[in-house]
C-alpha cells in the first residue's frame, strides 16, 4: 500500500493539520517508508507463535480510585471550532 | 410450524466509581455539559491512560458473585470506529483477553399461569471492561450536533450471557437477576433512566427441534425491563412472521422505539464495522494478584441466593418470597431486621409484600426511604402475635406509624386500638346486636348460613371493629345454639 500526495492532503485535512504541497510530499515519503516497513513484518510466518499483548513483561499500574481533576473546558473549548452552551459541535452525525 | 426462540443478552453497567477509567475525572451524573471531561477523556494529543484500581475492583467482585473464572492476566484492546462522541477514534475495551470468563445466573422464571414459578440457571459468556462513549445530542440544534464528554471514559463492565434463554419471560427474568446482583454488591447503581444498566438482545428464531440456530438480530440500547420484553416479543412475532412468508432474516442491528413498539433496522451485517481490534500499547496486561481477589472475596456480602435459602430455612417462607423478599439488598435487610425483631418471619414477608410495599408503591418511595421502620414494623407484627391488634386494627396502627404517630404502643394507646378482650362485654355487644336483629338470627335458625355472616359483621361494627374477629364467631355460634 502506498499514499498518494491527495491521499495525504485528504487525511491532513480530516486532521485539520494545515499542509502545504511540499510538506504533504515529504510527509507522503515518510508515510510510504513505513508501509514499507509494515509489509516487511506482515512477510514474517507467525503461525503457532503466542499473540503477545506488550513487549516487556511488565504489569499494568493501577491508580486510586478518587477524582483528581478539575473542570477545563473553558481551556479546551477555546480552540474548539464551535461550541454552544457548553457542548461541542459537530456536523449532524445520526446513525 | 411451531417456533423456538433463542435470546442472548450483552449487558452494559456502569460501574460505581467515583472517578473514570482511565482518568482522575468524576462520573457524577447530571453535571453541566464537558465540565468532567479531562485531557484524557477529550483525548487530547500526549495523554496517557492510567487504569482506575477501583474498576477492577468492580469487576473482581462480579466475578466472585456469579462463581466465574477471573483471568489472572487480562488485556486492553482498541476498538476502532469512528463516531464524534468517541474523540480518541477508539474505545479502550477487552476481547481476546477479558477480565471475566464464565460463572452463571440462576434466578426464577415467574410462572405465566398459576403454577410456581421456575428455577432457571443461565451460563455466561464473559464480562470484560471498557469504557463508555459520551453523548450526541441531534434534538436541540439545527443541523449540527452537540457533544457531551463527560460520560466519555465511565467505567462499564460488559456482561454477556450464553445464546440460553428462550422467551422474553426468561430474558426479563435474567435481566432483573442481574440487576439485583450488581446493585447488591454495590458495583453499579442500576439506574436505568440514568443509562447505568443498559441492555441489548440478540434474537433469532427456529423450528423446534433444529439443532442450528437461526440468524440473529441485535436489538441495541434498552433501558427498561417492559421495553426489552415489548422489544424481544415484537422481533420475535416479526422474524416467524417473515420466515413464514417464505422472507430470510439478515444479520442486523435495530433500534426499538417505544413510541410505536417496533423494532426498525440500524444498520445490516453489510455495513456493520471492522473494528480493527488490536492491544493497546499504552496499556500493559493487568494482573491480579491472589491476596487482592482474597480480600475482595472477604469484603463480598452474603449474595441473593444464599439469603434466599437462608430465608426459606429460618423464616419458612416460600421459595417465591424469598426471591420477592431479595429482590434488592435494602429490602432484604428490612424484612430481615423486622422479623428478627419479633420472631415472625412469615406474618413479616406478608406485612412487608402487601401493605408495605403498596403504600410505598403509592407514595413512590422505596424502601430506604419508608417512614415505617423495621423496628417498628417488627413490633407491629408482634402485636399481631400476642392478640393485641386485630389484621383490621393492625392495618389503622400501620397508617398511624406512617404518618409519624409514634411509636407502635404508643398509638394504639392513642387511639384506642386495643383489640376487645373482655368477652364480658363482647357478649354484652352480641346480645345487643341480637336483639336489634331477629331477622337475621330466624333467617340463620331456618338455614341461611348468610345470615350468620351478616351478624359477626354487624359485631364488628357495633365493637368499632376491635373485636376479636375468631372469638365473636365463636361466641355468636354459641349463643345461636
Amino acid at each position: 500500500m502506498s499514499l498518494s500526495p491527495d491521499d495525504v492532503k485528504r487525511i491532513a485535512r480530516l486532521a485539520r493539520i494545515e499542509i502545504d504541497d511540499s510538506q504533504a510530499l515529504a510527509s507522503q515519503s515518510q508515510l510510504n517508508t513505513i508501509f514499507d516497513l509494515i509489509a516487511t513484518m506482515q512477510a514474517v510466518d507467525t503461525q503457532g507463535i503466542a499473540p503477545m499483548a506488550h513487549a516487556q513483561e511488565v504489569y499494568q499500574r493501577l491508580r486510586a480510585d478518587s477524582v483528581t481533576e478539575t473542570d477545563h473546558h473553558a481551556a479546551f473549548q477555546a480552540i474548539a471550532p464551535a461550541v454552544e452552551n457548553g457542548l461541542y459541535l459537530v456536523p449532524k452525525v445520526i446513525e | 410450524m411451531k417456533w423456538e426462540t433463542v435470546i442472548g443478552l450483552e449487558v452494559h453497567t456502569q460501574l460505581a466509581t467515583q472517578s473514570k477509567i482511565f482518568s482522575g475525572s468524576s462520573t457524577a451524573f447530571g453535571a453541566s455539559p464537558n465540565t468532567q471531561a479531562s485531557a484524557v477523556d477529550i483525548a487530547l494529543p500526549g495523554v496517557l491512560p492510567v487504569l482506575n484500581k477501583g474498576a477492577v475492583e468492580c469487576a473482581i467482585k462480579f466475578a466472585l458473585a456469579i462463581g466465574a473464572t477471573l483471568n489472572r492476566i487480562n488485556v486492553f484492546d482498541r476498538k476502532n470506529y469512528f463516531y464524534p462522541d468517541l474523540p480518541k477514534g477508539y474505545q479502550i475495551s477487552q476481547l481476546a483477553k477479558p477480565i471475566v470468563e464464565g460463572g452463571v445466573l440462576t434466578f426464577l422464571v415467574p410462572s405465566t399461569g398459576s403454577g410456581q414459578p421456575e428455577e432457571r440457571v443461565i451460563n455466561l459468556t464473559r464480562a470484560h471492561m471498557e469504557e463508555d462513549a459520551g453523548k450526541s445530542l441531534h434534538e436541540d440544534f439545527q443541523g449540527v450536533t452537540g457533544i457531551d464528554l463527560n460520560r466519555a471514559g465511565t467505567p462499564l463492565l460488559e456482561i454477556v450471557s450464553e445464546p440460553e434463554m428462550r422467551s422474553s419471560a426468561e430474558a426479563v427474568a435474567y435481566a432483573r437477576a442481574l440487576h439485583t446482583l450488581v446493585t447488591w454488591i454495590g458495583i453499579c447503581d442500576g439506574n436505568m433512566q440514568e443509562g447505568s444498566f443498559r441492555v441489548d438482545a440478540n434474537v433469532s428464531v427456529r423450528p423446534v427441534g433444529q439443532a442450528e440456530f437461526g440468524t440473529r438480530r441485535e436489538i441495541k440500547n434498552l433501558n427498561s425491563f417492559r421495553f426489552l420484553q415489548q422489544a424481544i416479543d415484537y422481533e420475535v412475532r416479526w422474524q416467524i412472521e417473515t420466515l413464514e412468508d417464505g422472507g430470510r432474516i439478515e444479520q442486523a442491528t435495530v433500534l426499538f422505539d417505544p413510541d410505536t413498539g417496533e423494532t426498525r433496522m440500524m444498520r445490516s451485517k453489510e455495513d456493520a464495522h471492522d473494528y480493527r481490534y488490536f492491544p493497546d500499547p499504552d496499556l500493559l496486561p493487568v494482573k491480579l494478584d491472589e491476596d487482592w481477589i482474597e480480600s475482595v472475596r472477604a469484603a463480598l456480602p452474603e449474595l441473593p441466593a444464599a439469603m434466599q435459602l437462608r430465608f426459606q430455612n429460618d423464616f419458612g417462607v416460600s421459595a417465591y418470597d424469598a426471591g420477592l423478599l431479595t429482590g434488592s439488598r435494602a429490602l432484604a435487610e428490612y424484612f430481615e431486621a423486622a422479623a428478627r425483631a419479633c420472631g415472625q418471619g412469615k406474618l413479616v414477608a406478608n406485612w412487608v409484600m402487601g401493605e408495605l410495599s403498596a403504600t410505598l408503591n403509592k407514595a413512590e418511595l422505596d424502601i430506604m426511604q419508608s417512614p415505617v421502620s423495621s423496628r417498628q414494623l417488627g413490633a407491629l407484627v408482634a402485636r399481631i402475635q400476642d392478640g393485641t391488634l386485630s389484621g383490621k386494627l393492625a392495618k389503622q396502627v400501620f397508617e398511624g406509624l406512617w404518618e409519624g404517630a409514634g411509636e407502635v404502643d404508643a398509638i394504639i394507646e392513642a387511639r384506642g386500638l386495643k383489640q376487645m378482650s373482655d368477652s364480658g362485654e363482647l357478649e354484652k355487644i352480641i346480645d345487643d346486636v341480637l336483639a336489634a336483629n331477629q331477622k337475621s338470627v330466624e333467617e340463620f335458625r331456618s338455614g341461611k348460613e348468610k345470615a350468620f355472616n351478616a351478624l359477626i359483621g354487624q359485631v364488628m361494627k357495633a365493637s368499632k371493629g376491635k373485636a376479636n374477629p375468631a372469638q365473636v364467631n365463636d361466641l355468636l355460634k354459641a349463643k345461636l345454639q
